[in-house]
């Protein structure tokens, strides 16, 4: 882009060979970075720059790079994917910041998150939860029902999409004072719970993930909010007020 | 639902949190409607009233229900506390909390503390002088009778009168020459002695307690101070607490936006009228 | 070699339903004697991992990726095609089959296109029930769009997010399999090698990748599901994990490799901003049913454009050339990919190209026209009769925003450019790769027991691939044809019992891969893996690319090859073995894709006609449409592996028959 130019910047970068090992956060100079780059090219650029004298690169989580995987997952300058809202890491792009900052970067911080190595954090966790009953127990036939029998209100169906579109980076537990996981899970458990296809395992379901969640060693929910402004889909609260209803409901009958 | 459930889960703990919380807030409006009387009513009524206060069954249930409420929404708040200092054992080099939170729903552990901390200083002050002291002074009044002062206690039914020279009070010495009819039993029950039946009540005179705690000429300044910054704990802890029990609750609906309104006018309007009184018996008494 | 495609005799619509019927079965109590890995958890992977953990076999799932949520199906936007006729259009199976043919520019199978149709329906009927949240109308009935190369709504999706729903719909199937103890799943695992014992698939070679640990699996049958190659061109709009090493170290143990050249360059990415861009992003194809594509008509507007001298919105209505509307009225913006890809990189050739980036390749995609268009019946449907511009301007974004409102927010994070305001730019990048292992009509490959499914396989898409089609093949083999044809191969597998990981064979893979690892680390070159990819992607971009010819493919071949020897000599590889080590996973991924860029070349170079993707500047038409060699190229080109040399792999032919479908040149006139 014609607007584009170059800036200098210093990094403090958490480092941590591996699980078992202590961290801590060190300092690098990076310079001439295209503020048209993404923050992740500019991380690229920076492990070009160490592995050019010889020294090991930055271990980041990172895939799709175009904010749907989840994959990304960098606490930057005290923020989940730093000082925009609406993104993922990927998405953000270094226009954000200016010639000569100081950029803070740091990996997902939650007990159910164990750093892996350097910003790479185990978020499985999250894989468990989904696994407790974050689904509809329909087996492949081909044979259900036809996809429009039964109609589903546009107000519902687009609400569960909302819900739907959660991409499970875990921005949510690292921005939470509590490092809850309760807009992750509320999200799921609404998804299915707007849904007649989903009604039937409600009871269970969210009694199930809820467990499972409590089990991972998440924190509580104080509805800070602060997960709905640093999710990257822009998941509401609703969702968490959804499950504590869902919840209620199930523990009732 | 599983019994263990009911502490078990993150959730359960949080609708605690809010019936408890709610609660409360109930509470805080009655409190305020009492204290009120402070200002716009006299003595008697606010003495009157403490005595409602602290005898009537139904007002008792609740209290002991407040009591309750009081004690596990700090302790539920304790363990929700401890449980999220917990789930992030390392913590981040650098922050910036205001990007995306409140002050108050970040704080309120803190601030929950300090009204805990008020509440106990509260109660020594106020409540347990009413309960347990032995010195807690009973309602007077001074009227003139064919150009004399005299006092008098007041009773509690309308026109029930006690002469205080007329009353054997406790530690005075007996006259024998003339000894009295009635004495005082109980704090505030009035016996004939000889009969030792008990002929009426009296009132105890928490109005003057409170008027006299605020006004110290030593402490009553410093009282003034402690207490309304005491609501603005308080305010900041409502700010934050009474619509997030909403959530808590499962409510976040069209009602939503109204419920985040009222619950900002009552954190404001609560805490600012309970401050008003000792600054008003402070400085304009 | 003899290449039996299995293709069941009798009437095209009746084949599949003939060849299920007589499919050998595995009986329920027999299937948990019986281990199958599936790699790759994409919706290929993961419905087939999740359909036969639900049919009771002992299934390991594998991913590199921190969960198999994250594959890369994920960022499919637009949607997924199904024959359902719910929008009354005239669809059926045979259109959906006959648009596929002719979209793939009839280098596909007759039959397994026309089994991809007939199951469409029932994908979408399964997502439903799974709880996947398409797109709905105020009736509470599916919604459809269009897309490109079709002239019927049957396209289901979930805003711009169908793949990212269809995906987690899948995953979550998985996961449910993995909550039941059905399904193992190994999470950030790579598989390395394939092992075959007596000449059949009897387990893999996985690292994993957090503790370096290489690890032998053993199975009763493979299933390969690791998406496409698109990565080989460096930047592409695929993960940056995506890769090709389960595929090649498949076809280095004697799976054919099928039409390599065949790849599909999008034509509506984000044009390339620098040299250190990572990857391209991609547009959604839907967008075509509301943008207009176009460039200035003269040239010094183009010059003043890239100088930053003049707006788009400045360049007045008749001074802009929409091309593919003037070139192809018929289907106008909406003409299959390779087209428009294909008249993208011809006007930016000739001069008219808006981007100001070293090449200036960049096109106009505007939205203003869409916006007039529904801001007045959105006026109009409100009762307003009479709107002011303002208010017309007003609704149509407005419209614009509620139906691409997640584009175009994407859009304007990566580009700081408002697209309400002004034009997106745009340009072709490559996006899906047609060609892929070869596999029967079974879905199995040249090595027994090894089945490829989803991109990774070459089977249903011809020389291109519609838009909506990846999804619909991705999912139809793995919850509509794995189960069935893995359970009748495995029907003779009940007597085989529990596979030794023991055995000489998985040593030796074993070794195999240890010793590749061991090369790169103790290596001690100079230069990283992304100089050596970045050198590959530009040499293949370039030459093997939209425009191929024979002597720029005979320069590629020679330059890869070259890049092989530099990259083994020079490429400097940090950290050790035994750890995370994201250096390690590229190198091992590059040197596949080396190998598989240098194969693309020599298939492009064979392949002497133009069909779909493959444009060879030889064999065009007076006004640059492909010219296809239906009498010497109707064959699906087959590459066998003959050893480290890559310029000695043979081809093998199998020839394509059109028995159902008159075979025509395609015109989107």
């Amino acid at each position: 882009m014609s607007s584009a130019k170059n800036i200098n910047i210093n990094l403090k970068i958490w480092r941590q060979k591996n699980a078992k090992s202590k961290g801590s956060m060190e300092t690098y100079k990076l310079d001439n970075v295209s503020t048209a780059s993404s923050f992740l090219e500019m991380l690229d650029q920076l492990n070009e720059q160490l592995i050019n004298e010889k020294k090991e690169p930055i271990a980041f989580d990172h895939d799709c790079r175009e904010g749907i995987c989840g994959m990304c997952s960098l606490y930057i300058n005290g923020r989940a994917h730093g000082p925009d809202t609406g993104i993922t890491t990927c998405q953000l792009h270094m226009r954000m910041f200016k010639d000569g900052d100081t950029i803070f970067v740091e990996p997902w911080r939650s007990k159910a998150f164990p750093v892996i190595k350097d910003l790479v954090v185990d978020r499985s966790a999250f894989d468990r939860i989904q696994q407790a009953g974050g689904f509809v127990s329909v087996n492949t036939s081909g044979n259900t029902i036809d996809a429009n029998a039964t109609p589903v209100p546009k107000h519902d169906a687009d609400k569960a999409f909302e819900a739907a579109a959660c991409i499970g980076c875990g921005a949510c537990v690292a921005t939470c004072k509590n490092g809850s996981a309760m807009l992750f899970v509320g999200a799921k458990v609404s998804q299915y719970a707007l849904l007649p296809q989903g009604k039937v395992e409600a009871t269970q379901r969210v009694l199930n993930m809820v467990r499972q969640m409590d089990e991972e060693g998440f924190g509580n929910c104080t509805n800070t909010g602060a997960c709905e402004i640093e999710c990257p889909k822009g998941i509401s609260l609703e969702n968490i007020a959804r499950m504590n209803r869902e919840f209620l409901k199930a523990s009732l009958k | 639902m599983a019994k263990s459930a009911l502490l078990k889960s993150s959730i359960v703990k949080k609708y605690w949190m809010a019936l408890t919380g709610l609660f409360l807030c109930l509470f805080l409006a009655g409190h305020l409607a009492g204290n009120l009387q402070l200002i716009f009513g006299d003595a008697l009524q606010f003495n009157q009233y403490a005595v409602f206060m602290t005898s009537n069954p139904a007002v008792k249930l609740l209290s002991y229900l407040t009591y309750f409420s009081i004690l596990f929404h700090a302790f539920d708040g304790f363990m929700l506390t401890y449980q999220n200092v917990k789930a992030r054992p390392i913590g981040y080099a650098k922050t910036n909390p205001g990007a995306n939170s409140s002050f108050s729903s970040r704080n309120m552990a803190v601030l929950g503390t300090l009204i805990l901390v008020f509440i106990v200083t509260h109660m020594v002050n106020f409540w347990a002088v009413m309960h347990f002291d032995k010195n807690m002074p009973l309602m007077k009044q001074t009227v003139e009778v064919q150009g004399q002062k005299q006092e008098l206690f007041v009773g509690r039914k309308v026109g029930e009168f006690y002469q205080v020279d007329q009353i054997q009070l406790e530690g005075e010495a007996p006259n024998p020459m003339m000894p009295k009819q009635i004495t005082i039993k109980n704090g505030t029950d009035v016996y004939n002695i000889q009969a030792n039946v008990k002929i009426g009540e009296l009132y105890k005179d928490l109005h003057k307690i409170t008027f006299a705690f605020f006004q110290d000429a030593k402490t009553g300044l410093i009282a003034t101070i402690l207490y309304v910054l005491a609501m603005a704990v308080l305010a900041f802890h409502l700010l934050h607490g009474f619509q997030s029990a909403f959530q808590s609750l499962g409510v976040n609906n069209k009602f939503t936006p109204a419920i985040k309104t009222f619950g900002k006018l009552f954190a404001i309007i609560v805490p600012l009228l309970f401050a008003v009184i000792p600054v008003y018996i402070h400085f304009f008494k | 070699m003899k290449l039996d495609s299995k293709i069941p005799e009798g009437s095209i619509s009746e084949k599949w339903t003939n060849h299920k019927n007589h499919l050998k079965l595995v009986a329920p109590n027999n299937r948990p004697k019986i281990d199958v890995i599936v790699v790759g958890t994409g919706l290929a992977g993961a419905s087939a991992a999740a359909s036969l953990g639900e049919m009771g076999y002992n299934v390991k799932a594998f991913c590199f990726q921190d969960s198999p949520r994250r594959a890369h199906s994920i960022a499919a936007q637009g949607g997924i095609n199904a024959a359902k006729n719910y929008q009354n259009d005239g669809d059926s199976t045979y259109r959906l089959f006959y648009d596929t043919i002719k979209g793939g520019d009839y280098r596909a199978r007759e039959a397994n296109v026309h089994r991809l149709a007939e199951v469409s329906a029932n994908i979408i009927d399964q997502c439903v029930a799974q709880g996947v949240p398409f797109a709905r109308d105020y009736g509470g009935m599916l919604d459809n769009r269009s897309f490109g190369g079709t002239q019927v709504q049957r396209t289901f999706y979930a805003a711009g997010q169908t793949g990212q729903q269809l995906l987690l719909g899948a995953y979550s199937a998985l996961s449910r399999q993995i909550g039941l103890g059905r399904v193992q799943m190994y999470n950030r695992h790579e598989m390395l090698d394939l092992v075959k014992v007596d000449g059949k698939a009897r387990g893999i070679i996985a690292r994993n990748l957090i503790t370096g640990e290489i690890e032998r699996h053993s199975a009763h049958a493979v299933i390969i599901a690791t998406g496409g190659y698109g990565n080989v061109y460096f930047l592409s709009t695929n993960a940056m994990g995506s890769n090709v090493t389960a595929g090649w170290k498949i076809h280095k143990q004697g799976a054919l490799f099928a039409n390599p050249c065949y790849v599909q360059i999008h034509p509506t990415c984000i044009p390339v901003h620098g040299t250190n861009q990572s990857k391209l992003t991609l547009m959604s194809e839907s967008l075509r049913n509301s943008g207009r594509i176009w460039v200035p008509k003269k040239k010094e507007d183009a010059e003043a454009i890239r100088a930053g001298k003049l707006k788009p919105t400045q360049i007045a209505e008749e001074d802009r050339d929409y091309y593919l509307e003037r070139r192809y009225p018929a289907f106008g913006n909406l003409v299959p990919r390779d087209v428009a890809s294909r008249a993208a990189k011809e006007r930016c050739d000739a001069g008219f190209g808006i981007e100001a980036n070293d090449t200036n390749e960049g096109v106009y995609l505007d939205f203003s026209t869409e916006i007039q268009t529904k801001g007045r019946q959105a006026a109009y449907a409100k009762g307003n009769h009479n709107p002011t511009a303002e208010e017309i301007t007003a609704l149509g974004k407005q419209w614009l925003e509620e139906k691409y409102g997640n584009l175009f927010t994407m859009y304007q994070k990566i580009t700081d450019e408002n697209p309400y305001e002004t034009p997106m730019k745009i340009y072709p990048a490559v996006h899906y790769t047609m060609g892929g292992v070869w596999v029967d009509y079974n879905l199995q490959s040249t090595i027994p027991g090894c089945f490829v499914a989803g991109e990774a396989n070459f089977s249903d898409h011809g020389a291109n691939r519609l838009g909506a089609s990846a999804l619909m093949q991705g999912l139809a083999d793995g919850y509509f044809v794995l189960p069935y044809t893995v359970s009748n191969y495995l029907a003779d597998e009940i007597r085989t019992g529990k596979i030794s990981t023991d055995s000489a064979e998985f040593v030796e893979a074993e070794n195999r891969v240890k010793d590749s690892i061991n090369k790169f680390l103790n290596n001690n070159g100079t230069k990283s893996v992304d100089h050596f990819h970045k050198k590959l992607g530009l040499i293949m971009w370039n030459k093997v690319g939209m425009g191929r010819n024979a002597q720029g493919l005979s320069e590629a071949i020679e330059e890869i090859a070259q890049l092989k020897e530099e990259f083994y000599k020079d490429v400097f590889v940090p950290g050790s073995a035994d750890e995370l080590n994201p250096e390690l996973e590229k190198a091992l991924r590059v040197a596949d894709f080396i190998e598989l860029g240098q194969l693309m070349a020599m298939d492009a170079l064979q392949r002497k006609e133009s069909c779909g993707g493959h444009f060879r500047e030889e064999y065009q038409d007076a006004e640059g449409e492909t010219l296809r060699d239906d009498e010497n190229f109707k064959f699906v080109g087959a590459w066998e592996y003959k050893g480290d040399d890559i310029s000695k792999e043979e081809l093998h032919k199998e020839e394509l028959k059109y028995e159902f479908i008159k075979i025509a040149a395609r015109n989107y006139k």
